[in-house]
């Protein structure tokens, strides 16, 4: 049987709809640098083995490179470039750039979408592999270094970030807290 | 990547309809196909998209246990109260895996049907026979520091990378699934092959076949359970070892155990024997490690895996030796 | 005409902690990297690698793939533009691995064979897998070993050495009270920045235009002149970003391969290496065998040092990773003998990589002073004392400034060495065995020719062009420190343009000298700047602009021992009966001349630390004897330490003061990775009395070592 192998897709980004043409092989990741020039989302691996094309789906972080843009048609995409309050930073990017969470900046995009999501997971009582009694039972892990460093394991960060990262995730978690 | 043909679909009828053509492939999260097709190592014709089945859900069943869904992520699986509650090793297998991010794509049914990380399958330049049934295994005379103890072939040596499955396994979980003439069911002791000489051929499932979704018994024994995991970094890798144990310890001896084992074989590999050389008896360090002995004596191993007997070992003792005093507190 | 305005700055920017010129840019995602510029009418490039490790390549068979969809162009040996490798450039011989398509032999796995340009990166993707190579397969020779044979001591230069002798190493051995001698190996490992290498060329007006992502923009459009006979003036080459680097950014097959499809197709071409392909044609870190051999009084006083270190390079180019060289700054001895030899095998060609040399070398050398420091029951840090130099050990030369107990001091008192029970297998914690370890570390402080300009701007403003790199390091920052200082004024009235080959030449961002360097030729131009303002008349439109040349001014440096110094300390965490372990803490002191930017510079030190950490217990290449390739060459084959491994890790300075140095400023780049990993095996075998003399300290090698007291294997 011959399949159409390209289609009209519409995907909403950031809250904008973009109607496009694509290739059924093209990635979300590749559709969001190379159609919509978006090019904050970052391609490091391409075989979901980095996060530093992390977005968030429908709320949720996402690898973008193992995500068929085909198949995100009708979901919420939410980039790097939809994260700020205008012109106001989102308290993980002011907190990223505060504690120079990040030297190359490659992974940084991916590894700020993480952090959100990560606090989000968090807040809704998610357990980690570093929560030492998962049941519910023992009610919400509260989020120390451990937890979020664990949380944050998926975006690797080659140039060794991960200590002011981590920082940065536990301050803009407490100003979130506050807020 | 060769150019395939894309059908999102909303129902099960559908999905098999679509499903029977032998080049489609179901899809899932994708977070174990979609790489495999960018490297070459499937080639699928037509992907028939399932997430959007209602097949999403987690619901006790009317004997204690759980009913999950084909399609519930890995991420809402280990977030479930009951299945926190009920299956804490399973909350921590799959906790243990991938990433949030791929956590959160993953799928129960895609997760069953993982295929290997093998360095030798995923490089499509090399032979390996179950990319190539027939063009050898170069990982026995090469790189096999990850691969199987126990129950390999001279023609494949590849591990399963699941760490959902080892505790599935431990659990006695059933997988269902749908096929055009009639749903079917599996325990998932039958549904990984064995390899033998058959090694591309992985699962029990009939040709086309859709997982709907697995049933977990009801086993009061795993409210006390756990999953521990070795690798070589402290996240984001898969296992080099890794145990699913539960235990019900009264006055001292052994009640139930259950007892699995991850990164071993070419499946989860559900330790019987130990388990039974166990119930009934002390619960001592040293009654595991007996155990674990009579369950590991089956171990073949190759010049650079064989430290994966005394990790797997170790695990058991460790695992089963904490179960036990929490018991007696 | 406008006259200067007052803009002075109260403050000195250096030394105080800012955040990144481009800090907003990287975190709201506007930074753009090189494969991220969009071009109209670009083609994509897809890169076809051998899959044999040696022989010849006896067909490229083109015409089925030529007919997919969208597919414009195969290159290969037989119809791809000529360049020619007989040159010279900045940094040397360039490596015939650059020279892509221009014969037929294959001399290792992942040798470019094709380049198959299309339309879009999908139909290119799939021509390229499709397309078939035939090979006359030869065979191969991969096995790396201590001592095998066509093992042989390279050339040495003036500047690089092979070998070292002083004294009669033998005969000081045989008269030690204590003698340790060991063999270390490190496997190969690679550089993976999270950014793989892109370039996008294409020709504008007979100029060729080449957006990249480099270490050294007038370094790549220099080579790329050279390779494909173009006067120099006719080739730009920029790169805003990047997305790291360590070594592995310099002239690699991409670029060559874009340029070649951009001429042949008369149109934009970019050329993305995919991750796989990054771990055979961006270089490497040659695995190691090192021999150490130390003798010292009871005392603890060295007679004897011998470090023989051996590595692999290709049959194309010889790399040398010069492991051996680090003991020649760090410890004298009656007699002394290093040597770096080298074997080729049918591999890629190895290069520099983060500390090349040094971090293996240290390792080795690091790890033989902890074990001669058991021997002899003595304090590690004593016997560092015990054995400092007050000139170079084998050159003889003065130190130009040597803290490296300063920091010990600074680091034990932070650390809570004194506390320390240096009986090994003591302290356990649960299921886990509790040790702390320490190593010495130094990287030399180099210094290359640089220019710049430095425009005062009509709005009263400044602007300074310089060919210098951002690679992470935070250089694009520190350099408008440097100049606001240099032009007394506040940063904020600097622009600070750099990564454009157009600006003139510079030295890489390497070898932890582009700090340095560059700022030795900004400093020089803006004093000479505030020079020709104070003359007053001011400012045309165009603003008034100096360019500085310090050819001549760092030529005429004295000849020093330059190099910053540190003391590393490690606690780690070790479960026996998993073989896991965890590094708990991590603290790094250094003496590393002025620091300009405290804010970055600490994240560059701990990024080093991270580094020496994931080289102590996960990085490992595995190459397949049978295939000559590597095995799981992707990020999950290849481990680098996520963010779970690793723990809270401080690093900080003593004051270290260079008055000879008219910049003062030692690089920072490498120093934090070098003693990293010994720190950690030394740590490892303080919790459980077994000495890890081979990287990395996998899990594994740790269950097989129990019980074991000799070391492990």
């Amino acid at each position: 049987m011959a399949h159409s192998t390209a289609g009209v897709i519409t995907l909403t980004v950031n809250g904008e709809k973009h109607t496009l043409p694509v290739d059924h092989r093209t990635t979300l990741l590749d559709a969001l640098r190379e159609r919509l020039d978006l090019t904050g989302t970052k391609k490091g691996c391409d075989l979901g083995q980095c996060g530093a094309c992390t977005v968030l789906l429908d709320g949720r972080r996402a690898v973008s490179c193992l995500q068929l843009a085909v198949a995100a048609e009708g979901r919420e995409i939410t980039t790097i470039e939809g994260v700020s309050d205008g012109e106001r930073l989102h308290p993980v990017q002011q907190a990223f750039l505060d504690l120079d969470g990040y030297q190359c900046g490659y992974c940084t995009p991916g590894q700020i979408c993480s952090a959100i999501a990560v606090i989000e997971e968090h807040a809704a009582g998610w357990p980690s592999a570093a929560t030492a009694d998962v049941r519910p039972e023992a009610g919400p892990p509260p989020l120390t270094a451990d937890e979020i460093r664990e949380r944050m394991s998926g975006n690797l960060c080659r140039c060794g970030a991960y200590v002011s990262i981590v920082q940065a995730v536990a301050q803009a978690a407490d100003a979130e807290g506050a807020a | 990547m060769r150019e395939f043909g894309y059908q999102r679909v909303f129902d099960v009828p559908d999905a098999l309809a679509f499903g029977a053509d032998p080049e489609a492939r179901y899809l899932g999260g994708g977070t174990n196909l979609v790489d495999l097709m960018k490297t070459g190592v499937d080639r699928p014709a037509l992907l028939v998209d399932v997430r959007e089945l209602p097949l999403d859900r987690i619901e006790a069943t009317d004997s204690g246990g759980l009913r999950i869904g084909a399609t519930v992520t890995n991420s809402d699986l280990a977030a479930h109260p009951e299945v926190r509650r009920r299956y804490p090793a399973l909350a921590q297998a799959v906790l243990a895996g991938a990433s949030g991010q791929l956590r959160n794509m993953a799928t129960v049914g895609g997760n069953l049907l993982q295929r290997t990380r093998c360095g030798y399958f995923t490089d499509s330049s090399q032979p390996c026979n179950k990319r190539i049934p027939g063009s050898g295994c170069p990982a026995i005379k090469g790189e096999h520091r990850n691969h199987a103890i126990l129950g390999a072939s001279e023609h494949c040596v590849a591990v399963h990378p699941s760490d959902m499955s080892v505790a599935l396994a431990a659990f006695d979980a059933v997988v269902h699934y749908e096929t055009a003439d009639g749903p079917g069911e599996l325990p998932l002791a039958e549904f990984y092959l064995p390899v033998g000489d058959t090694p591309h051929l992985e699962t029990a499932l009939p040709s086309g076949a859709l997982i709907t979704g697995i049933t977990l018994p009801p086993a009061p024994v795993a409210a006390d359970s756990r999953y521990r995991k070795v690798r070589e970094r402290a996240s984001y890798a898969f296992a080099i070892g890794s145990v699913a144990a539960a235990l019900d310890v009264r006055d001292g001896a052994v009640r139930e155990v259950r007892l699995a084992f991850g990164a071993v074989a070419s499946r989860p590999w559900r330790a019987r024997e130990a388990e039974r050389v166990l119930t009934g008896g002390p619960a001592t360090p040293h009654a595991f490690a007996d155990a674990a002995d009579t369950e590991l004596a089956a171990a073949e191993v190759l010049p650079h895996n064989r430290y994966k007997v005394a990790l797997v070992r170790n695990l058991v003792v460790a695992m089963l030796t904490e179960l036990a005093e929490e018991a007696a507190r | 005409m406008t006259t200067m305005t007052g803009t002075t700055a109260t403050a000195a920017a250096v030394g105080t902690g800012h955040t990144r010129v481009e800090g907003r840019a990287k975190v709201t995602g506007a930074a753009r990297y090189a494969g991220e510029i969009p071009f109209a009418e670009l083609a994509h490039g897809w890169l076809v690698l051998s899959t044999i490790a040696r022989g010849r390549i006896r067909s490229v068979e083109s015409g089925p793939v030529m007919s997919m969809p969208g597919i414009l162009a195969v290159l290969h040996h037989g119809n791809a533009p000529r360049v020619t490798t007989d040159y010279t450039g900045l940094l040397g011989r360039p490596d015939p691995t650059v020279a892509v398509f221009q014969h037929d032999r294959v001399p290792c796995a992942g040798w470019p064979v094709a380049l198959v340009v299309a339309e879009t990166s999908e139909q290119a993707r799939e021509a390229a897998a499709a397309l078939v190579v035939r090979y006359d397969d030869e065979p191969h020779d991969v096995a790396f070993s201590a001592g095998r044979p066509g093992t042989y001591t390279p050339e040495s230069s003036p500047r690089l050495q092979a070998e070292t002798r002083k004294g009669d190493v033998e005969a000081e051995l045989a008269a030690s009270a204590v003698v340790v001698d060991a063999e270390y190996t490190t496997p190969e490992e690679h550089h993976t920045s999270l950014e793989p290498h892109a370039a996008m060329a294409h020709w504008d007006g007979g100029r060729l235009e080449v957006v990249d992502s480099n270490q050294g923009s007038r370094w790549v459009a220099e080579d790329l002149a050279q390779l494909f006979s173009l006067d120099p003036a006719s080739v730009r080459v920029r790169s805003e970003h990047v997305g790291g680097a360590f070594g592995s950014k310099g002239v690699r097959p991409h670029q060559v391969c874009a340029v070649m499809a951009a001429t042949v197709l008369h149109r934009p071409v970019r050329v993305v290496l995919t991750r796989r392909q990054m771990f055979s044609l961006v270089g490497y870190r040659s695995p190691t065998a090192q021999r150490v051999r130390l003798g010292a009084d009871a005392d603890g006083r060295l007679r004897a040092v011998d470090h023989q270190a051996q590595n692999l390079t290709s049959t194309v180019h010889e790399f040398v990773e010069r492991s051996a060289a680090y003991g020649r700054v760090m410890y004298d001895a009656d007699a002394h003998h290093t040597v770096d030899r080298v074997v080729a095998l049918d591999v890629p060609t190895p290069t520099w990589m983060r500390a090349p040399g040094e971090a293996p070398g240290s390792f080795a050398l690091e790890s033989a002073l902890d074990e001669l420091a058991e021997k002899c029951g003595m304090d590690p840090i004593a016997l560092r004392e015990r054995n400092e130099p007050d000139r170079g050990p084998v050159s003889g030369l003065p130190f130009s400034s040597r803290n490296l107990l300063a920091c010990f001091r600074e680091g034990a008192r932070r650390f809570g060495w004194a506390d320390r029970d240096p009986r090994p297998g003591l302290r356990r914690e649960g299921r886990w065995l509790l040790g702390t370890g320490t190593a010495a570390a130094t990287f030399p402080s180099g210094v290359a020719p640089s220019t710049a300009a430095v425009t005062a701007e009509a709005d009263g403003t400044f602007t300074v062009r310089i060919t210098a790199a951002d690679v992470g390091t935070g250089a694009r920052t520190a350099l408008t420190l440097i100049a606001a200082d240099a032009l007394h004024v506040a940063p904020e009235h600097i622009r600070m343009r750099i990564a454009d080959s157009d600006f003139g030449q510079a030295m890489v961002a390497g070898g932890s000298m582009g700090t340095r360097s560059w700022a030795w030729a900004i400093t020089t131009a803006a004093g000479e700047l505030r020079e020709r303002l104070a003359l007053g008349g001011g400012i045309p439109p165009e603003g008034i602009t100096v360019r500085s040349d310090t050819t001549e001014a760092v030529g005429a440096l004295a000849m020093r021992e330059r190099h910053s110094f540190g003391a590393q300390f490690a606690e780690v965490a070790v479960d026996v009966s998993s073989g896991e372990v965890r590094v708990r803490r991590m603290l790094g002191i250094f003496a590393a001349g002025r620091i300009v930017n405290p804010l970055t510079a600490r994240s560059q030190f701990i990024g080093g630390m991270t580094w020496g950490l994931s080289m102590a217990l996960h990085e490992e290449a595995v190459r397949d004897q049978a295939s000559g390739a590597l095995v799981g060459a992707d990020l999950a084959g290849y481990h680098f330490a996520a963010n779970a491994d690793v723990p809270l890790i401080e690093a900080d300075w003593v004051d270290d003061t260079d008055n000879d140095d008219p910049i003062g400023i030692k690089g920072i780049g490498e120093i934090g990775i070098v003693g990293a990993a010994a720190a950690i095996a030394n740590a490892v075998w303080h919790a459980t009395g077994v000495r890890h003399r081979h990287l990395p300290i996998r899990p594994d090698r740790v269950l097989l070592a129990v019980g074991g007291t000799g070391g492990a294997g």
